[in-house]
């Protein structure tokens, strides 16, 4: 098991260089001039972005330019944006909030999806089954955006229920609407997934034998048929993770919450590639070190993979 | 309960659970059996009204093809039907005097594992994947016997060195995959004799293995029935696993028993045309060099069993009648039945 | 063979309702069950309804969806205009019939390239094996790592101000897409050549001394598409919803082009007074993508009975 970690941290290596280098080159690629708009109306001075173009190396070749940001980035400075902060801390401080509501929707996602595909599954065929089914076929079908406008507008404005926009404070009460919204996609197919698992497995000779064994039928269904069923649901819910965070963009913006999402795209807006570099970098590591996660722990829920 | 529950002494113990005593003997009584599957094409009819008994240390071989309703006998005695899209529309079975099929389901499901246990075909399949096989055991004197966790365990590698795995403790945390084939069959075999059943059905134990593993299992198979007394049904196709083991013969055709005889009297002297067939399609050393002959056809769709006798299509001994009026399982020597119009012409053949 | 155990089969084989044994093939078998399922037909005709609107949207209106009514901006759906106005007076359903052709073009463009290139691919790391396929497989990780909404983001922000026509920014859209797109139908297809390689068959052309190229063609692609034909078309619908997504966002079409995507956007704002402005747009969106969803499940059914 040690050796099989240590060899996909080997390999994730090549993978983080490609990925942020294909990060690096396309926000550096953006049009524009990044030094535009840092000094108010006026145009900035010769000398101001003289410095800004040396302190970023913006002259040099694109690769040199990936490879001076590697090697601070290997020393943890992630760099300062337009305004002169530290990426690093603004990072800190948005990831916070936005772990919270990719880990508040992954949360619902798998008690929720989890629980209907359960019922849709021991009851397939029945009125429970068929109502899984067609809800969950609307929620994928109808956008994100959609649907946490109507979520806003319907449970935050009309009822009152939750407050419509998430204050820089994000606690857990005002994330609650947004993160289900984030993770509604994901609670549709979670149930889907759960629930083909289940009905396949019910089938499988081995609940059969649970049952033979003089098993309650509660046992042969809940320890034996759903053990098995749950190794490809958490497996997906791990590889979702992505996903989500991409998502958040979209969430983030609907309900105003102070998060990564939000700061990518306010960087891509404002062009500040420091920013958007950084907190995407961070993303797409963060990911990486959870899809090895999941497959760590796919090893020990499924003992018929093979880590050596 | 019908008037059966006082024919058979059954005594409760203290925690509730029903002691089984056999009567004369006597196990299992299977009067008239129906299944019958509800599918979309219409209603199979996989059983068709089967009559069979089975005594103490008695081992009663169930034979036929793919399809002739030996298995779902056996799934039908264990109670591990579907139902749907099953449905049992006649017919008994009864243990110790009690009917299974109109028994509670809580008080049928002590029975299952624990007084009547099955071993299955395919022990990988069989075995749930992500458990240690020693937990599986382990689970029958859990969910049975309340016991503890290291006191099953215990259990369990006691269990798996009476039927001969190698280095029992080192391999009780092992899973099925990490098994050979013969190995993995031996845990089923250890499973099902966990809790001392009374009763024991082997669905095709061995049909998955090699022939050199094949004969281990079956010798391992006689060797606790003997021990322990257990009525032993055997599922099989496999005329020449049933030799050996069994004491009488029960032969299977379209959900009926077409024959039933002692173990020597049906290899002596088949009294059905489709017994006949099966015996001579085994390839025999004494008979080099002739051809051998296979019985022609298929088993007939369950959907639309043919008139009269099932067989006749695929009988070369076929008359009218034989299209016509369904033969009934009749007493044709001491000792034996047969369901053919002409039973006393096969057996002078 | 006796001649009644003939007249048997023949009875049994008209029992099982047609034809028996190898002469029907995996392909003929699943449209027999195809045929027979209600959603199929129900997708078909509605993708067929949808391709329609998209290659000729004058079939179905006469209305001018470029026509502005300004006084009867807003107007809830009338018998003038089926389903009211916009806020620019024009005439939804007009807007929502012509809409139908970014969405489409992008489902369908995005689908064929990402089978394009994830399929050859794919195809090319399983059957050359060693050093080829750990390369591909590893640059297959570095594009995976990126999630799809942010990647499309980030790209399309890399290409801001470039290609603004019509057919400009759905290529974009199409590029971006298919960018981060094609990894999972990569892997999808490594895993199923692999699972092919195997057999009798391709060991049988391979030692008659077929030639590669004949050998991936006529024997290892049709048999292992099948998987990645159907979560493409379920894909199909997820890039129509991207697609309305990023220009939920700012930056993927963009008015005057007219979308689907575009006129949620607008509608979004004044969901609480003009719903009617949201529903339409979104109500064709979720048809479409549903329909694809569908049409991919009942494929899927249909080439794997123990699914249902």
């Amino acid at each position: 098991m040690g050796k099989y970690i240590v060899r996909r941290l080997l390999q994730m290596i090549p993978v983080i260089i490609g990925t942020t280098f294909l990060i690096f080159y396309m926000v550096f690629a953006m049009p524009g001039d990044p030094t535009a708009g840092k000094c108010g109306e006026r145009p900035c001075s010769a000398a101001y972005i003289q410095k800004y173009r040396a302190e970023h190396n913006l002259d040099d070749p694109l690769p040199i330019q990936y490879g001076k940001y590697v090697a601070k980035l290997a020393q943890g400075d992630l760099g300062t944006n337009q305004y002169g902060v530290k990426v690093k801390d603004d990072l800190q401080k948005r990831y916070l909030v936005t772990g919270k509501l990719a880990l508040m929707a992954i949360a619902v996602e798998v008690v929720v999806g989890i629980l209907a595909g359960i019922l849709a599954g021991i009851r397939k065929g029945k009125f429970v089954d068929n109502l899984v089914l067609v809800s969950t076929l609307f929620v994928i079908s109808i956008p994100v955006f959609v649907i946490g406008a109507l979520a806003q507008y319907f449970i935050g404005v009309r009822t009152g229920l939750f407050p419509v926009t998430v204050s820089s404070k994000a606690t857990f009460y005002e994330l609650t609407m947004p993160a289900l919204v984030l993770g509604s996609l994901s609670i549709a197919y979670v149930a889907r997934l759960t629930r083909t698992n289940l009905v396949e497995n019910l089938r499988a000779d081995y609940v059969r034998t649970a049952i033979a064994k003089g098993l309650s039928r509660r046992r042969a269904v809940g320890l034996h048929a759903l053990r098995n069923s749950m190794i490809p649901v958490i497996t997906f819910v791990g590889f979702d993770f992505g996903a989500l965070l991409g998502g958040a963009i979209v969430t983030e913006r609907i309900f105003n919450i102070q998060g990564v999402g939000g700061y990518i795209f306010r960087g891509i807006q404002m062009r500040d590639g420091v920013a958007v570099v950084g907190a995407v970098t961070a993303l797409v590591i963060i990911y990486l070190f959870v899809n090895l996660l999941v497959d760590i722990l796919y090893g020990v829920l499924d003992p018929r993979i093979s880590h050596e | 309960m019908s008037t059966t529950t006082s024919a058979a002494p059954q005594t409760r113990s203290g925690d509730g659970k029903i002691t089984y005593t056999p009567v004369d003997g006597r196990l299992l009584d299977v009067e008239d059996l129906h299944v019958e599957f509800h599918t979309e094409d219409g209603v199979a009819k996989a059983i068709n009204g089967v009559s069979f008994h089975l005594d103490q240390g008695e081992s009663l071989a169930i034979l036929g093809e793919s399809g002739s309703g030996k298995s779902v006998t056996a799934q039908a005695i264990m109670g591990i039907l579907d139902m749907p899209p099953a449905k049992i529309p006649e017919g008994a079975i009864k243990y110790c005097g009690l009917d299974l099929l109109t028994m509670p389901d809580d008080q049928r499901r002590w029975v299952r594992g624990a007084e009547i246990a099955m071993i299955f075909q395919d022990a990988l399949s069989s075995l749930n994947p992500v458990f240690p096989v020693g937990w599986q055991i382990a689970e029958m004197f859990r969910q049975h016997r309340g016991m503890n966790k290291s006191d099953s365990l215990a259990q369990a590698v006691r269990l798996m060195e009476r039927v001969s795995i190698p280095a029992a403790k080192d391999r009780v945390k092992a899973y099925p995959h990490q098994f050979s084939g013969g190995m993995r069959q031996r845990i089923m075999i250890a499973m099902a004799i966990a809790l001392d059943p009374a009763v024991l059905i082997a669905d095709e134990p061995t049909t998955a293995l090699d022939v050199t593993v094949q004969a281990q299992i079956m010798a391992l198979l006689q060797e606790l029935q003997q021990e322990r007394q257990m009525g032993l049904i055997l599922i099989t196709h496999d005329l020449g696993v049933v030799a050996d083991v069994a004491d009488r013969i029960a032969v299977m055709y379209a959900g009926r028993l077409v024959e039933t005889a002692n173990v020597y009297d049906l290899y002596a002297k088949p009294a059905h045309p489709y017994t006949r067939g099966l015996l001579e399609s085994i390839p025999r050393l004494d008979q080099k060099g002739q051809t051998l002959a296979a019985i022609g056809g298929l088993p007939p769709n369950l959907l639309r069993i043919p008139p009269g006798c099932a067989f006749n299509p695929r009988c070369r001994m076929a008359q009218d009648i034989c299209r016509t009026d369904r033969p009934e399982l009749r007493e044709v020597a001491p000792g034996r039945k047969s369901a053919c119009h002409f039973a006393e012409e096969v057996l002078d053949a | 063979m006796s001649e009644s155990a003939v007249l048997v089969e023949g009875a049994e084989a008209q029992a099982a309702g047609g034809d028996v044994g190898d002469a029907r093939s995996l392909g003929a078998d699943a449209w027999r069950s195809l045929r027979k399922s209600p959603f199929f037909w129900v997708s078909a005709v509605l993708i067929l309804i949808f391709l329609l609107m998209a290659i000729w949207p004058s079939l179905f209106t006469s209305t001018d969806p470029t026509k502005a009514v300004l006084k009867e901006a807003r107007s809830r759906p009338s018998d003038a205009a089926w389903f009211g106005r916009d806020i620019q007076g024009y005439d939804i359903y007009a807007r929502v019939i012509y809409g139908a052709r970014a969405s489409i073009l992008v489902g369908v463009l995005t689908t064929v390239f990402t089978v394009l290139l994830g399929g050859a691919i794919g195809t090319l790391a399983a059957y050359a094996g060693g050093w080829v396929d750990s390369l591909v497989s590893r640059i297959t990780d570095i594009f995976f790592a990126i999630p799809l909404l942010l990647g499309a983001i980030l790209f399309m922000a890399a290409l801001s101000g470039t290609m603004t026509g019509y057919f400009g920014v759905i290529f974009k859209v199409v590029m971006a897409l298919t960018l981060l797109g094609w990894p999972s139908l990569a892997r999808l297809m490594r895993s199923s050549v692999l699972q092919v390689l195997p057999n009798d068959y391709v060991q049988a052309a391979r030692a008659l001394g077929a030639s590669p190229w004949r050998i991936i063609r006529s024997h290892i692609i049709p048999n292992a598409m099948g998987p990645m034909i159907v979560v493409s078309t379920i894909n199909l619908g997820a890039y129509i919803a991207a697609e309305a997504t990023l220009s939920f966002l700012g930056i993927g079409l963009t008015p005057p082009v007219i979308s689907w995507g575009v006129s949620i956007n607008d509608a979004i704002v004044g969901l609480r007074t003009t719903p009617h402005m949201l529903l339409f747009p979104s109500l064709f969106l979720s048809i479409t993508v549903l329909a694809f969803i569908m049409l991919g499940d009942a494929i899927r059914d249909a080439f794997d009975p123990k699914s249902r």
